[in-house]
């Protein structure tokens, strides 16, 4: 099939909107939480968002609206990190484990309570981008405006507690708020990004970018720029890729991610190689 | 004028008092000496001062202003403690770092202020790509362009070399005197101590000693602590240093 046909089909189109706009969004985020060691919170996030779910889709949530539906679940889990990592009594990756296991747990009886639910909850597992709905990606877009909004107002305070948290509190910077922003954005990018990779892959889409970028040692803001550049251009090949092929636009897509990650690893050996 | 308050301070974590009921006050253009022994509290005090560890008792004022209310944190210039557990892929540039938080940007200011570090070169480096001791140059580089009246170091020269350790405490003293800077140094040297402070705040959970460096001489209280040759060497150097300026 020619890409240009691909192109018209208007589900095509919606999913290559709705995937550039939350690959943007994930980048974004990816980097303050590789940075800040939390890269894990995604893969925490998405089990949970199994978990919300399933509690959606028992209270009888139309499963066209079950990913929308499921954030304020997801948002109180990422609070529930939060609030476990700050208490300094459980290291970060403990505490996205305890909630993690939780979300899979819950999503996993309340599955068997109800005996079973007319849409497959285990093909959230492996999302589907294709299917991606109008309501879906009117809250992509508007997600990724409150995103990049957030992100340029607050660029020195997050530069600030990314760098150092007691240095930023120490300049006034309100380290709390900019935490609880940053964990229930997190939150909402990892739902969307289900959709997207499903949830064994959520986190691939927050790490994989913000890692490509910082391979190449760059400015802080141009690591920025970067890392949202390799996770779109990792979509938009994913989706094109796996749509003309036949295969699993998300498994396309997070292997497009690994692929560049590796080019640039690659090549900055070489370079080092050949000085 | 007090630019640091504390009363009856006490801080504690997980049910046991890591320090208590500390009081002392600061005086604008002063440089204080803040030593004592290991775990002795002394950068608690520092982080309760700050807003980065929340005080179980007592009251902090900063500037004559409850610490709950105190905005003006461009006054206040602070070098960590544990620069060396820096991110190594942090990606900030040097020019990044120094105008961290900085509502207006000036790119001569910036120039002026890398020069005086000696670090104009390393404006586009990465930070992680850095010696330490250009990484703690750079640090104040970004204390200083805010133009703190108040600066705060925490074991600022650990794991310097002398000579860049002698420029630092040399540029410290500059500006103590020439810039009426207020300045708090926490060390384990009690000879650097000797050399620059004008006043000591020995703590040890407690505050053991406050005060002026001759009141700290004739101290029998410090003696037991310092020993009497250890006490007499710090007050020689601090005397012939006095002399000197």
């Amino acid at each position: 099939m020619e890409m240009i046909e691909i192109l018209q089909y208007s589900f095509v189109q919606r999913a290559l909107l709705a995937g550039v706009l939350i690959a943007a969004v994930s980048a974004l985020l990816g980097l303050f939480l590789v940075l800040r060691r939390f890269s894990l919170i995604g893969d925490g996030l998405a089990h949970t968002t199994f978990g919300s779910v399933a509690v959606v889709l028992l209270v009888g949530v139309s499963p066209l609206y079950v990913t929308v539906a499921a954030v304020p679940l997801v948002m109180l889990s990422s609070l529930a990190i939060y609030k476990l990592t700050s208490s300094r009594k459980i290291n970060a990756d403990a505490a996205i484990g305890i909630v993690s296991s939780l979300g899979i747990a819950a999503g996993v009886v309340l599955a068997s309570l109800s005996g079973g639910f007319n849409v497959d909850l285990f093909s959230y597992l492996f999302g589907n981008i294709l299917t991606v709905n109008r309501a879906e990606l009117l809250v992509s877009l508007l997600v990724f405006i409150v995103v990049l909004a957030v992100v340029i107002h607050f660029y020195d305070d997050l530069f600030a507690v990314t760098f150092d948290q007691e240095l930023a509190q120490s300049m006034g910077v309100k380290t709390r708020r900019i935490n609880v922003m940053l964990f229930l954005l997190t939150a909402v990018a990892a739902v969307l990004a289900m959709k997207v990779a499903g949830i064994m892959l959520v986190s691939a889409l927050l790490i994989l970018p913000a890692l490509t970028a910082l391979q190449l040692s760059l400015s802080f803001r141009r690591t920025m720029i970067a890392a949202v550049g390799f996770a779109v251009g990792a979509v938009l090949c994913g989706i094109l890729f796996a749509f003309a092929l036949n295969l699993p636009a998300g498994a396309m897509i997070v292997l497009f991610n690994i692929g560049f990650l590796s080019a640039v690893f690659v090549v900055k050996k070489l370079s080092h190689w050949r000085r | 004028m007090s630019v640091i308050r504390v009363e009856e301070l006490t801080f504690r974590y997980n049910g046991i008092d890591v320090i208590s009921d500390i009081t002392f006050a600061v005086e604008q253009g002063a440089y204080l000496g803040l030593v004592g022994p290991n775990g002795s509290g002394k950068s608690t005090l520092i982080k309760n001062i700050l807003g980065i560890l929340p005080a179980a008792r007592g009251r902090i004022e900063l500037f004559g202003e409850p610490l709950g209310v105190f905005r003006r944190w461009k006054k206040i210039g602070y070098l960590p403690q544990r620069l060396g557990a820096l991110n190594a892929h942090f990606p900030g540039t040097v020019e990044e770092i120094v105008q961290m938080g900085l509502a207006r940007r000036d790119p001569v200011d910036l120039k002026r202020t890398l020069s005086k570090m000696a670090i104009g070169h390393l404006a586009k480096r990465l930070i992680g790509e850095l010696s330490y001791g250009e990484q703690q140059r750079a640090m104040l580089a970004r204390a200083l362009i805010r133009r703190p009246e108040l600066l705060i170091f925490d074991e600022p020269t650990t794991a310097l070399d002398p000579e860049t350790r002698d420029v630092f405490y040399a540029l410290t003293r500059t500006l103590n005197r020439e810039e009426g800077t207020t300045i708090i140094l926490i060390t384990h040297d009690s000879g650097i101590i000797g050399q620059y402070a004008q006043y000591l705040l020995y703590l040890d959970k407690k505050v053991i000693f406050s005060g002026t460096f001759k009141d700290f001489c004739s101290s029998r209280d410090m003696t037991g602590i310092f020993g009497l040759d250890s006490q007499h060497i710090i007050c020689h150097q601090h005397d012939a240093n006095g002399s000197r300026a």
